[in-house]
């Protein structure tokens, strides 16, 4: 029989594509998926080549230079960095130019089949990686789901939840703009109901836009808070120091969260206004 | 090694060309009758023999129903979304076609799949390297629109197959133009490509890194070019003739074939004439004795074009927006396609980026040549090439249909390929052994809304609870664009079986018992192409040669020279009309050697007689016995 699919404990979400590693470990049976247990994807990594029997790096056999098949690492380590969220793009860029150039699958049309497919694996891994890292949100995301906290899990079984019931789906108004966004809603209303009389008052076009405008601010405030729990974190893995490191990761989640909410509300301001 | 030739060939809508790198360069290798641009048009004659490029298009006019052109818009589609090509195109298709069916063609009374027809070309050009080489192409980089989606890559590559010819890769054609640019610029910055060609648009933006050609944004439309301005015009004449004559009259004209393909012929050429003349008169002939004229300003030309190239607007501006890129950032436009010939898209390109385009390579053919260039590079590149690297993008998300219709993207758009991800599924319903997965592609909410590129059957999952299996679904675009898909049921370690459907597209089956079927011909066909062509050329080399003994460099030959060359001619003409082509090729190679000497000789006494005054007699040298020596024979050309 064929039932129809329930997109289940998905761990790729809709902010990132390919944001799970290939072989990534179930950890049993909760709803995590792709959380790679530290140190698993290092053992595999050196592993011995599949064509020479030496040891091996991630990509290639550090003797025979080989392209070697992909092991599960996490995308800081493929990239041999520590997992910190500062990270110095240019370096990360020269990295995935000078890797590029090695497993690209161009470099492996004439090869033999076996290494043509380690190829095209270990090349979509590194764009995956670098698509992923280089993007302060997408790294940090991606830091927490390796942490085990589940980004979307909230906002996922939320939207099920609605498109079950039909309902629209609530959102949590962060308290801190609690007062903002209900003044905002109001004018919103307002506006629509404006719109369908056919009336025009500037006065609101003004309010409203000053609402945004203070929105896009505190918008682009919260990169500047998540980058100061960046430093806090990476000094964490500095010392080794692991206690505080949960409250920092719940941090850095707030700030993404309250992101997406104010996101999510420019783009109804800017579609109200527009239509 | 002479099997090792990979081509490139730009599969155009209106024009196909075939290029290969020569040395340091790229060159376009032109057909029999000395033509780079093979028009894609494949007609039958009388006798129901395959005629493809120039010489189809007398057909287009004389048997309309019996050629077809603009094929490429119909690769990878479906009936239902063609529609509209249909009101603008003459494409009849088969009357026993079925829903859900891939699409096929009539032409004359045969009926085919677009990318048979599509093969037909490129078999075409393949035969025009072969014969410029002397030696089987089987390998090749083919390139396709930046914005062709899944189903349509695919019918090319299906194509490719069908023409015996193996799809090293897909280029897409406006990164494949900034390859041929880049050659010899070795720079750093940022590029457009901006890319109207006859049937598609395409805009790519791209950054120059030391060699690497990373694509960082690409945008398009599949469905709009030269042909949407011809149809245009086509319009306003059939307007005027209806206006001048009445409709009755107009109806006729509609409804003749010919009539239509002559109009058509006659603003296609006004329309390349106005890219150099401010009017042009047209003057068609109409059925009845009867007459077309007009008068087209370019100004009139201009203004009713303008809703046509306005929207190449819009994906420059979403391609510069995904790029996070303001005009004033952009270093380098280029212009790609013959479309980009007219002023007025020109002057378009150049208000939306603020900087005048290049224009350096000739439009048509610059795809082209930059396919032979990544050809090159795939086959191991050479000095020129080998720190050139094409880093290229999806065009388009890919996403998958979840619960209320909706789609949920799992690759983004303008992300590099190879590109990945990785989903887990799950059952619904106790025992249940299969999950269905269905395939989108696009940027739309809704499921219905984007291109279906398949149905995927999990099947053989073991039965357990609902919700125990966790199959692990990977979703792979390659460096083609080109998507695959591999599963496993994590909990048992089962590799799950994929049961693909296409839902616009060959199945394997379908196209390796096309492939078969032209492969066949195609292997016969080299053969006795070689033989024939083999006689040929022994015959030029033959009266060449007898030329040659009545010329007095003949009597400066040494008596074992003379011999030896008698000798190897006697042995050419026995083998000759026989049908081995290797005991030919093996003679006219020993003959060519052997009157190396008197060749030499007679070039001096030509150069000396130049020099004393006197007429060189060219034919003599042109038909010398160097006509064997395609590169000595050039120099003199």
């Amino acid at each position: 029989m064929s039932g129809s699919l329930t997109s289940g404990s998905t761990t790729s979400g809709s902010t990132t594509s390919g944001s799970t590693t290939s072989g990534s470990t179930t950890s049993g049976s909760t709803t995590s998926g792709s959380t790679i247990i530290p140190g698993h994807g290092v053992a595999e990594a050196t592993a011995n080549c599949w064509s020479c029997g030496t040891m091996r790096a991630a990509q290639f056999c550090s003797s025979c230079g080989k392209v070697q098949p992909p092991v599960p690492v996490d995308y800081f380590t493929f990239f041999g960095f520590p997992r910190k969220l500062n990270l110095d793009t240019a370096a990360l860029e020269k990295e995935f130019y000078a890797l590029s150039r090695r497993l690209h699958p161009d470099l492996f049309a004439q090869a033999n089949p076996e290494e043509r497919a380690f190829s095209l694996e270990q090349s979509s891994m590194l764009n995956d990686a670098y698509r992923t890292l280089k993007d302060p949100i997408k790294r940090t995301q991606y830091l927490l789901r390796l942490e085990g906290i589940e980004l979307e899990e909230q906002s996922k079984q939320a939207t099920e939840k609605a498109r079950a019931t039909g309902e629209l789906k609530k959102q949590v108004v962060p308290p801190d703009l609690l007062e903002e966004v209900f003044e905002l809603n109001m004018h919103l209303e307002e506006l629509k109901a404006q719109k369908k009389l056919g009336e025009d008052d500037p006065a609101l076009l003004e309010e409203i836009g000053k609402a945004k405008l203070s929105l896009e601010e505190k918008y682009d405030a919260l990169l500047n808070e998540l980058k100061s729990e960046w430093a806090r974190w990476d000094k964490t893995i500095d010392t080794g120091i692991e206690e505080d490191r949960r409250k920092i990761l719940d941090k850095m989640l707030d700030v993404l969260n309250r992101r997406n909410y104010i996101r999510n509300l420019v783009r109804d301001v800017n579609e109200a206004m527009e239509s | 090694m002479a099997t090792d030739y990979i081509v490139g060939i730009d599969l155009g809508t209106t024009n196909s060309l075939v290029a290969y790198m020569q040395g340091d360069s790229p060159v376009v290798i032109p057909g029999d009758d000395g033509l780079n641009l093979v028009p894609s048009v494949v007609a039958l004659d009388e006798n129901n023999q395959v005629i493809v490029g120039n010489a189809a298009r007398k057909y287009l006019i004389e048997t309309p129903e019996r050629a077809v052109y603009s094929v490429k818009r119909l690769m990878g589609r479906g009936s239902e979304d063609i529609q509209e090509e249909l009101k603008l195109f003459p494409f009849k298709m088969a009357d026993d076609l079925h829903e859900g069916e891939v699409l096929r063609i009539k032409i004359g009374d045969r009926t085919c799949t677009p990318p048979e027809i599509s093969a037909l070309v490129l078999r075409q050009l393949k035969r025009n390297a072969e014969r410029f080489f002397g030696a089987p192409v089987t390998q090749a980089v083919i390139t396709v629109p930046a914005y062709f989606n899944d189903a349509q890559r695919q019918a090319t590559k299906d194509a490719g197959r069908i023409a015996g010819l193996n799809v090293l890769r897909l280029v897409n054609e406006p990164t494949a133009a900034s390859l041929a640019y880049g050659l010899d610029k070795k720079q750093n910055g940022t590029i457009v490509v901006y890319d109207l060609g006859g049937g598609t648009f395409d805009i790519s933006i791209l950054k120059l890194h030391d060699g690497i050609f990373e694509v960082i944004s690409t945008n398009g439309d599949t469905h709009l070019g030269g042909d949407d301005i011809d149809n245009l015009l086509i319009a306003i004449a059939l307007d005027d003739i209806r206006g001048d004559r009445g409709i009755g009259f107009e109806d006729d004209v509609r409804r003749n074939g010919e009539a239509v393909a002559r109009i058509r012929k006659a603003v296609i050429e006004a329309k390349i004439a106005l890219s150099s003349q401010p009017t042009v008169k047209l003057d068609v002939d109409l059925p009845g004795g009867k007459k077309y004229q007009r008068e087209i300003s370019l100004e009139m030309f201009e203004q009713m074009i303008q809703p046509i190239i306005d929207r190449t607007v819009g994906p420059c501006k979403q391609a510069l927006k995904d790029a996070g890129l303001k005009p004033e950032q952009i270093d380098e436009v280029v212009l790609v396609g013959g479309s980009t010939r007219i002023p007025k898209v020109r002057r378009l390109v150049q208000d939306l980026f603020g900087r005048v385009p290049h224009t350096d390579l000739n439009p048509d053919e610059v795809v082209a040549l930059g396919a032979a260039v990544q050809a090159n590079i795939l086959g191991g590149g050479s000095e020129i090439t080998q720190d050139m690297l094409l880093l290229d993008v999806t065009p388009l998300s890919l996403g998958i249909e979840v619960a209320g219709g909706v789609t949920d993207k799992i690759i983004l758009r303008n992300s590099t390929v190879p590109a990945s991800a990785t989903q887990y599924y799950t059952t619904q319903v106790d025992g249940q052994t299969n999950v269905a997965i269905h395939v989108l592609q696009g940027e739309r909410e809704l499921a219905r809304d984007c291109r279906s590129l398949a149905r995927f059957d999990l099947k053989g999952v073991p039965p357990m609870v609902a919700g125990m299996p966790r199959i692990e679904v990977k979703f792979l675009i390659d460096a083609n664009g080109i998507l695959r898909v591999s599963a496993r049921e994590q909990r048992s370690g089962q590799e799950a079986e994929i049961d693909v459907q296409p839902s616009y597209g060959l199945t394997d089956e379908q196209v390796e018992n096309m492939l078969l079927e032209s492969f066949d011909f195609a292997e016969e066909d080299f053969r006795q192409r070689q033989v024939i062509e083999a006689r040929r050329e022994a015959d030029t080399i033959l009266v060449a040669l007898a030329k040659g003994k009545k010329n007095h460099a003949w009597l400066e030959l040494t008596n074992d020279e003379r011999r030896n060359v008698e000798t190897l001619e006697k042995s050419l003409v026995e083998v000759k009309d026989g049908d081995d082509y290797h005991a030919i090729r093996e003679a006219i190679d020993a003959l060519n050697q052997a009157t190396m000497r008197l060749a030499e000789l007679m070039m001096d006494t030509a150069v000396s007689t130049a020099l004393k005054g006197k007429a060189m007699d060219n034919t003599e040298i042109e038909e010398g016995p160097q006509a064997g020596h395609p590169v000595a024979k050039a120099d003199f050309e």
